[in-house]
This record gives C-alpha cells, sequence and structure tokens, in this order.
C-alpha cells in the first residue's frame, strides 16, 4: 500500500508540472508587452530593453520557464502589483478561507448527496424517488450565483436569520461561532449543485450493484434490509463514488468563485475576480496555481481511499 | 432513416424528454423570432420609469435601474446566451472530438501526447481554468465564450477517444483499410458514424453547464460588457438591488434555469435513446421480498410424497411464479408441488429455464420483484406457509433454519469484504454473537468445509480464492446456523469436474452428518445418482416427474426423464454418445395448454395437445404424460 501511494505520488509529479506549463504559457501568451506597459507610452527604446533583459523577457520561453519554476519551487510566485504584497502572502491569507468554504460545502454536498442517492434507489419509481429526482435535476441546473442571491433575500433580508455577507461580524462576537454563522449560507448554496450530482451517480450505481448476485446472497441469509442496503449494497457502490466525490471537489472549488464575490466571502475565488478585472496577472496565476495543486493532491487522496476500499484493485 | 424515426418516436414516448424538448424550443424560438416579436426596445433608457415591479402596465416583468423593459431585455439576453452557449459547446465538441478520433485511430506517441495533454486540463478545477484563460485575453463575451469551451474539450476527447478505439479494432474498419481507403476518409466515413452518437450525448450532457458556465462569467462581469447583456450580466447588474428590487436578478435567473433544466431533461432522453446501456435502472431494483399475489394462500392441495406427514420438513403445493415484463406474462414456475423430509436429499433436475431455480428462490421468497410475482401456492415449512409470513420472520428463517448456495461463487460473494467477515456476518444477524464471537465460529465453519489454514484464509478476499474454495466459503454461510433446510442451487456448474465431486462429497458429508435436509437444483442427472434420494424433473416450469432416484433412473414415466437420462455424461463412459434433445423448450410466455414437451417428443400424438392430469403409476411416484405406460426403460 504504501509502495502503491509513493508510485501514485511520484505520478501527480508530471500532472502538477504540465499544470504549471499551462499556466506559465497562458501568462506568457497575453498580449502585449510588459515592459511596454510598465514603462508607459514615454518609454525610451534604451529603457524598455533594459527592462526586458531585467525582467528575462529577451530569453527565450523554455529558459524563462526554468526561472520562473525555479522561483515558484523556493515559493516565490512574484509580486502582485495591485496590492503591491507577495502573491504567497495574500494567497496564503485567502486559502484559509476558501478551503474552510469549500471543505464544508463538499462535506454537506456528499452528506445530502448520498443520502439523497441511497433513498432514491431503494424507493426506486416510488414517491421519494420522484420528489428527489425533481430536486436532483433542480440543483444540477441551478446557477449557484443565482441561488446565493435568493438565499440571501430570504435567509438574510426577509428572514435575518443568517448574514448576508462576509465571514466575520464587524462589530459584536467574533470567533468560530460567529464564522459558522456566515458560513451557512454560502457553504449551503455551494453544496447544493455537487449535491445533485452526487445524488444522481449513488442513485445510478446502487440500483447497479443492488441488482447483482451477492445482494441476493446477504439477502438469503438473513440480513434485513438496512443491513443489505448500507453494509452490501452501498459498502459495493460506494467504491464507484469515490473518484466522482474527488471529481466534484474541482466544481465545488471553481464554485466558490461565485459563491465567496455573491457573499463576500475573503477567500482566494474573490481575490481572482478582482485580480482578473485590475489585470494583475502574477496574482491570477499564484492563486490559480495554488487551488489547482490542491485539487490534484486531493483526487491523488481520492484514488488511495479508492483503492484502500476495493481489495480487487492491485496495488 | 427507419432507425431515426424510431430513435425520435423513442423521445417522444419520454414525457420528461419532451417536456426539456418544449422548454428549450420554446425558449430557443423567443430568443431566436426576437426581432420580429412586439417588445420593448431592450436598451431605451426611460429613467421616469426605473425599477417598476413585475406585472406593470406596459412592463410585463418590470424595468430595471435605468428604466429598460426586463421582458425584453430578457429575450434578448436569452438569445445571447443560447447563442454563447451553443457557440462554446460547438466548439468543444468540434475540437474535442478531433483530438479524441485522431488520437484514438492512430494511438502511437500522438495518443499519448493528446491524452496527456487533456489529463493535465483536467487537473483544473474546471472554472479556474477558464478564469486564467479569462485573465489572459481578457474581460469578453467572446473570449468567455472561449474560456469556456477550451476547459470542455477534454469531456469531448475522452469519450470520443475511447469510443474511436473499439470502432477502430472491428473488421469493416480493417476492411476499408484493405481497399486502401486513406485514414482521413476511413475516419469521417467509417468510424465518425459510429462516434456520432457519443458527441451528440456528450454535447447534450455539457450543453447546460455551458450556459451556466458563460452566463457565471458575465455575471462576474467577466462575460458580456455593457451595453450587451446577456443572462448572466443582468442577474450581475442586478445584485445590488437584491433587497430593493429583487425581480431585477431573480427573473433572469429563473429564465437560466428554467432553460437548463429543460436541456438537461432533453439531454437524458437523448442519453436514454442513443445510449440505453446507460439507462438509469430499466429492469426494477428487487425488493426485500418477492410479492405474493392475491390468490395465495388457497386451500392446499395434498402434498405428495411419502406417508409420514411428521417426516415432512417442507411441503411445497401448487406454486406458481410468474415474470411480467412489458406487458408479457411467463410462468416460470407453474403448479409445483413437492415436499422434502427431513436429512433427505431431494433432486430438481431440468435444463435451463425449465423453471430449477425459480422454484428454489420462491420459497423464501428470493425472486426479484419487479418482474417477479408469486401468484399462486403454499410453501408449508414445519406446517407454516412461509408465503404469508411478515418479512421479519422470512429475514429470521432465511440463512437461519432454511440456507442457500447459489450457483456461480464468482458473483454471489461480497467482493470487497474478507470471506471470514462475510461468513461471520451469517452467524452474527441469527445469534446475536458479538464481533469476536462470530469471527472465532466463521473459521471453525471454514474449517469444517475444509478449508486449509481457515484462520489464515477468513482474512481473504472472494478474488484471492479459487472457485471451489470459494463454493466452500458459500457453503460455510449456509452451515452456520445449523439449517433444516440446504437449497443449493447448482452449486457445482460453475466449477472443474474434480473440484465439482469434491463439493458434491463434502455436501453430502455434511447432510449425514447434520441430519440437515438437502435440496440439490442441478441440470446433471449423474450428480442426482450419486447424492439424492428423490427426483424432481422439471419441464418449462412443471413438475413431470417425481419419485426415488434408483425408480426414476431404472424406469423413467416420462419421455423427457428417459432422455435427460440419455443425456447425462458419465464418467468413463467417454466414447458413448451423448443423446442430445432436438429442439427447444417452448417460450415461458407462450405454454400450450397441454404437454409443454410435446414439440420435441418422438412419442407425441394429437392428444398430447389436451391438458395432461398427473398420473401415480406407483406410490411416490407421479407423472404428467398420457402415454407413461409406453415409455420404455
Amino acid at each position: 500500500m504504501y509502495g502503491y501511494v509513493l508510485r501514485r505520488l511520484l505520478m501527480t509529479v508530471p500532472v502538477l508540472l504540465g499544470v504549471s506549463v499551462v499556466v506559465f504559457l497562458l501568462m506568457a501568451l497575453i498580449p502585449g508587452d510588459p515592459a511596454h506597459a510598465i514603462l508607459g507610452p514615454y518609454a525610451t527604446p534604451d529603457n524598455v530593453a533594459r527592462l526586458k533583459a531585467e525582467l528575462g523577457l529577451d530569453r527565450s520561453l523554455p529558459e524563462r520557464y526554468a526561472v520562473w519554476l525555479g522561483h515558484l519551487l523556493q515559493g516565490d510566485l512574484g509580486r502582485s502589483y495591485s496590492l503591491n504584497r507577495p502573491v504567497l502572502d495574500e494567497v496564503a491569507e485567502r486559502l484559509g478561507p476558501t478551503l474552510l468554504l469549500a471543505g464544508t460545502a463538499l462535506v454537506l454536498a456528499n452528506l445530502l448527496g448520498l443520502a439523497a442517492g441511497i433513498v432514491a434507489a431503494v424507493r426506486q419509481y416510488g414517491w421519494q424517488d420522484r420528489v428527489l429526482t425533481l430536486l436532483v435535476l433542480a440543483g444540477i441546473s441551478t446557477p449557484s450565483f443565482w441561488l446565493g442571491l435568493v438565499l440571501t433575500l430570504w435567509f438574510a433580508v426577509r428572514l435575518p436569520w443568517f448574514p448576508a455577507s462576509g465571514m466575520h461580524a464587524p462589530f459584536g462576537p467574533s470567533g468560530a461561532a460567529d464564522v459558522l454563522h456566515h458560513l451557512v449560507l454560502p457553504a449551503v448554496t455551494l453544496a447544493v449543485v455537487a449535491a445533485g450530482v452526487i445524488a444522481r451517480l449513488t442513485r445510478a450505481n446502487m440500483l447497479e450493484v443492488l441488482r447483482q448476485d451477492f445482494v441476493r446472497t446477504a439477502r438469503a441469509k438473513g440480513v434485513d434490509e438496512r443491513g443489505v442496503v448500507m453494509r452490501h449494497a452501498f459498502r459495493a457502490a460506494l467504491v464507484n463514488l469515490v473518484p466522482v466525490i474527488g471529481i466534484q471537489a474541482g466544481f465545488v472549488i471553481g464554485g466558490a468563485v461565485y459563491i465567496e464575490t455573491v457573499f463576500q466571502w475573503p477567500g482566494i475565488g474573490r481575490m481572482l475576480v478582482e485580480a482578473i478585472s485590475t489585470r494583475d496577472v502574477l496574482l491570477v496565476q499564484g492563486g490559480v496555481l495554488v487551488l489547482s495543486a490542491l485539487y490534484v493532491l486531493f483526487n491523488l487522496a481520492a484514488d488511495v481511499v479508492q483503492h484502500l476500499l476495493d481489495p480487487r484493485i492491485p496495488t | 432513416m427507419s432507425d431515426r424515426t424510431g430513435a425520435w418516436a423513442l423521445l417522444a414516448r419520454n414525457r420528461l424528454a419532451a417536456g426539456g424538448l418544449a422548454v428549450v424550443a420554446l425558449v430557443a424560438g423567443l430568443a431566436l423570432a426576437a426581432p420580429l416579436l412586439p417588445l420593448a426596445d431592450p436598451n431605451a433608457t426611460h429613467l421616469g420609469e426605473r425599477l417598476l415591479p413585475p406585472f406593470s402596465p406596459g412592463h410585463l416583468l418590470g424595468t430595471d435601474p435605468l428604466g429598460r423593459d426586463l421582458l425584453a431585455r430578457i429575450v434578448w439576453g436569452a438569445r445571447v446566451s443560447l447563442a454563447v452557449g451553443a457557440a462554446a459547446a460547438l466548439f468543444a465538441a468540434a475540437v474535442g472530438s478531433a483530438a479524441g478520433l485522431v488520437a484514438g485511430y492512430r494511438r502511437g506517441p500522438l495518443d499519448a501526447v493528446v491524452m496527456r495533454g487533456i489529463d493535465v486540463l483536467m487537473a483544473f478545477p474546471y472554472l479556474l481554468l477558464a478564469l486564467a484563460i479569462v485573465a489572459v485575453l481578457g474581460p469578453g463575451l467572446t473570449n468567455a465564450m472561449l474560456a469556456i469551451a477550451v476547459v470542455n474539450v477534454p469531456f469531448f476527447a475522452r469519450t470520443v477517444r475511447g469510443t474511436t478505439v473499439s470502432i477502430a479494432g472491428r473488421p469493416f474498419v480493417d476492411a476499408a483499410r484493405l481497399s486502401g481507403m486513406g485514414p482521413a476518409r476511413i475516419l469521417l466515413s467509417e468510424v465518425l458514424p459510429g462516434v456520432l452518437p457519443v458527441i451528440v450525448v456528450t454535447l447534450t450532457t455539457t450543453l447546460g453547464w455551458m450556459i451556466l458556465e458563460t452566463a457565471g462569467l458575465s455575471f462576474l462581469g467577466l462575460g458580456a460588457q455593457p451595453p450587451q447583456a446577456d443572462l448572466g450580466a443582468m442577474l450581475g447588474e442586478g445584485r445590488g438591488l437584491i433587497v430593493t428590487a429583487p425581480h431585477v436578478a431573480t427573473v433572469p435567473g429563473l429564465v437560466i434555469l428554467l432553460l437548463v433544466v429543460g436541456i438537461n431533461l432533453l439531454g437524458d432522453g437523448v442519453r436514454d435513446v442513443l445510449d440505453p446501456r446507460l439507462r438509469a435502472g430499466t429492469p426494477g431494483r428487487p425488493g426485500m421480498a418477492t410479492a405474493v399475489g392475491p390468490g395465495v394462500g388457497a386451500e392446499p392441495k395434498p402434498p405428495v410424497g411419502p406417508g409420514d406427514a411428521g417426516d415432512v420438513v417442507l411441503a411445497v403445493s401448487g406454486l406458481t411464479t410468474r415474470f411480467s415484463l412489458r406487458g408479457r406474462t411467463a410462468r416460470a414456475v407453474d403448479d409445483v408441488g413437492f415436499s422434502v423430509r427431513r436429512g433427505e436429499c431431494l433432486g430438481v433436475v431440468g435444463e435451463s429455464g425449465c423453471g430449477k431455480s425459480v422454484t428454489a428462490l420462491s420459497l423464501l421468497r428470493l425472486v426479484p420483484t419487479p418482474p417477479g410475482e408469486i401468484a399462486a401456492g403454499r410453501v408449508a415449512f414445519d406446517g407454516r406457509d412461509l408465503l404469508g409470513v411478515p418479512l421479519s420472520d422470512l429475514t429470521r428463517l432465511r440463512g437461519g433454519r432454511i440456507a442457500y448456495v447459489f450457483q456461480d461463487p464468482d458473483t454471489t460473494l461480497h467482493p470487497m469484504l474478507p470471506v471470514g467477515r462475510q461468513v461471520a456476518e451469517a452467524v452474527r444477524v441469527h445469534q446475536g454473537a458479538g464481533r469476536q464471537a462470530a469471527a472465532t465460529r466463521a473459521v471453525a465453519l471454514l474449517g469444517q468445509v475444509e478449508i486449509p489454514e481457515p484462520n489464515l484464509r477468513a482474512r481473504s478476499y472472494p478474488h484471492e480464492l479459487s472457485g471451489g474454495m470459494r463454493q466452500r466459503v458459500a457453503i460455510a454461510m449456509a452451515l452456520a446456523n445449523d439449517p433444516d433446510l440446504l437449497v443449493a442451487d447448482e452449486p457445482t456448474t460453475a466449477l472443474d469436474v474434480t473440484v465439482q465431486a469434491e463439493v458434491l462429497a463434502l455436501v453430502d458429508r455434511l447432510r449425514r452428518e447434520r441430519g440437515m435436509a438437502v435440496m440439490l437444483i442441478t441440470h446433471d442427472f449423474g450428480v442426482v445418482a450419486e447424492v439424492c434420494e428423490r427426483v424432481l424433473v422439471m419441464y418449462a416450469g412443471r413438475v413431470v416427474e417425481s419419485g426415488p432416484v434408483a425408480d426414476v433412473i431404472g424406469r423413467p414415466r416420462h419421455p423427457y426423464t428417459r432422455r435427460l437420462i440419455a443425456a447425462a455424461p458419465r464418467l468413463g463412459q467417454g466414447d458413448r454418445p451423448l443423446a442430445e434433445i432436438p429442439g427447444r423448450p417452448p417460450a415461458a410466455d407462450a405454454l400450450p395448454a397441454g404437454c409443454a414437451f410435446a414439440d420435441r417428443c418422438d412419442m407425441a400424438v394429437p392428444a398430447c395437445a389436451d391438458p395432461v392430469p398427473e398420473e401415480r403409476p406407483t406410490p411416490g411416484r407421479t407423472v404428467r404424460c398420457i402415454r407413461w405406460r409406453e415409455v420404455g426403460p
């Protein structure tokens, strides 16, 4: 098993390198000349050439990538010109809120999605299945940024149960309870779409598994329905659901961009949107790199969990 | 062509998909017809009519902060959203499919490079890559469209490549290659038609996302720029007014929701038509127990068998199990009666499909419903009718006093649980034993079925054991609670001949040691001859003959039994020609009123078409054949 984890870890290195190449190329391909942009329209050709040399822009792309990667590996993501501080500091500061939001949403999505999928499968074609199928359809078709606004309107404005935005109350009590209170609406909003997808695939997988011979064996040996569904069928279906959960993590991280914007949540998603409008390229680059790397590692973890769950996959 | 009209018909029959199509057609129709509709100018500002609520005169959906008519803006905005979403989808489909086709057809290093590239693109969280692309290209509707298209390319490339690889290996593609067609022509004329359904399915399932995500980018201010507005941008503009004028943001959002629901419904319908494998749960999920029809529990017929009723463990009479699928009803088991004495081994023989397994499964209502239903009969176990007992009692009996061993040990054990735990579970659910005690008992049981090193093997997973070992595990599981009756449904069919003999010997030994009755279902008369005392011969859902094994083999009374005995291979008589029975049994949903074997019988006479009564040639024997007196040995 450890050997497998190690091998799988090694296999993510080229993927991470590929991610870095894509990000580097994207940023290097930005139309326009950064030196001109920095120095303004009245710069002398001499000054432009000097700045280009300073920035390394006079070198070939592979050389520039090597230098850039070297800096990246030392934790140097450059300096944000709009915030006038190191990108790494800004990203690090905003990573916590994003992870809190996305993590909570993912946990919620799993709880809701798995439960709904199991119930819908067990009550296939029953009223519970019909209601859940409708909810799931609505869930996966909902624009989450719109849902966020609607939930704000209902549960923050009309019924003042939750704060409409931010992560901390500006005045009054702070601490974990306050953060949790602020977390409810954005996390629920963010969880809806992922819950829908997970529910859908859980239902399909459960129906598939419930038809298999080993489920009949479980019934024939006197296991009650709860045991048949949970210990036997769900246990087998879960193996196929773990990669789905891994992929949903990517959608949740992406969806956090909308939700952080709607709820003014101080995370990386909102930072990215602001950085794009101020054309702060290094900040965008840093945010995308860090979140993508985390996503890759999360999927690595999902893969390892799948292996732990399924003894048939050779490790 | 008829194929295509068939597909349309299927789609139309799916009411949800038809509803989705109607919604999409409505929105798309309105959007397309926007210039022709009597709508207000979507960009005309009237500062005197700012933020009118919906249903105001002249403005059905109200107005926005600049006094612009929301209905007009929504129709025009939907036009933009649809166009952008469709453009992104077509772009992604074209680029992704081309990459998938070429990579899947050419294989080799090109394939590797393309697929690694796809892997890297998929390593990004979906929306973040789109954001990075917009960051580079700059905000704007075209750039947002491109960004969303690029992040969807991998979905097309992957599925198309997979299908291409499987199609490229088929003979007709080889034939085209040999006939000198160039790769481009082969791809377009031979491979593409096969891949097209996959592309359409991916297109319809991703179109909804693409519309959502482009709207999202516009909402963030990174897509459509004023004065142009798609639905997402309208939502973004209305965001600040969510408290004072919620309709400005909520109504465009509702339209997006409606449109995407329609697209997703349509997509599911298209997928069902084009890719039936993915259809969600068509045959229905088997329930906890077979449904029992209203006619069940009727006056029982006297059980057939040895006279001493106190000795009888199981008495079945009039058992009828039907399968209903797509309006057709098949009688898998038709008026079957038999009994099993304590400690006895009863063989049930017949060809596959004769209803012997369904009979066995019906006893404890293990036939899946839907489609199965027990329509009539009585299953008396120790005098209680199992078809009438509550579910909780049934669960207690299953694996308790009546235990099953199934045919294919490859699929009947849970693939992800150690075998020891599976045996222990049988102990735990019936005896309420603790985890440790059950585990110890499981190891002992594994030892009793002659599994070497049972304490080690208990920790193995099914796939780590041989077929014979797996079947021994299944037997151990069945023995866990000292059942009075073991129902073994073709327990040795999937095994090698030598392993077969060992497993049969094991079952026989355990039966004698424990005094447990065995109902052994098999298609092999040789097996019956070896271990059974009495035998039941089934054909087309009915018992055609029954009696003591030696009697039946020595003097079969039914032509089918005679042929079946002749067809049984015997060890050491390899060169004896096996007398195969020509023809096939009738379909279970088209059984004749008379003898079902008549079509294949060399003794058939016109009277065989009439219902055949059950005859009792000698005590303890039954036969259903009007010419039983003439059947030779």
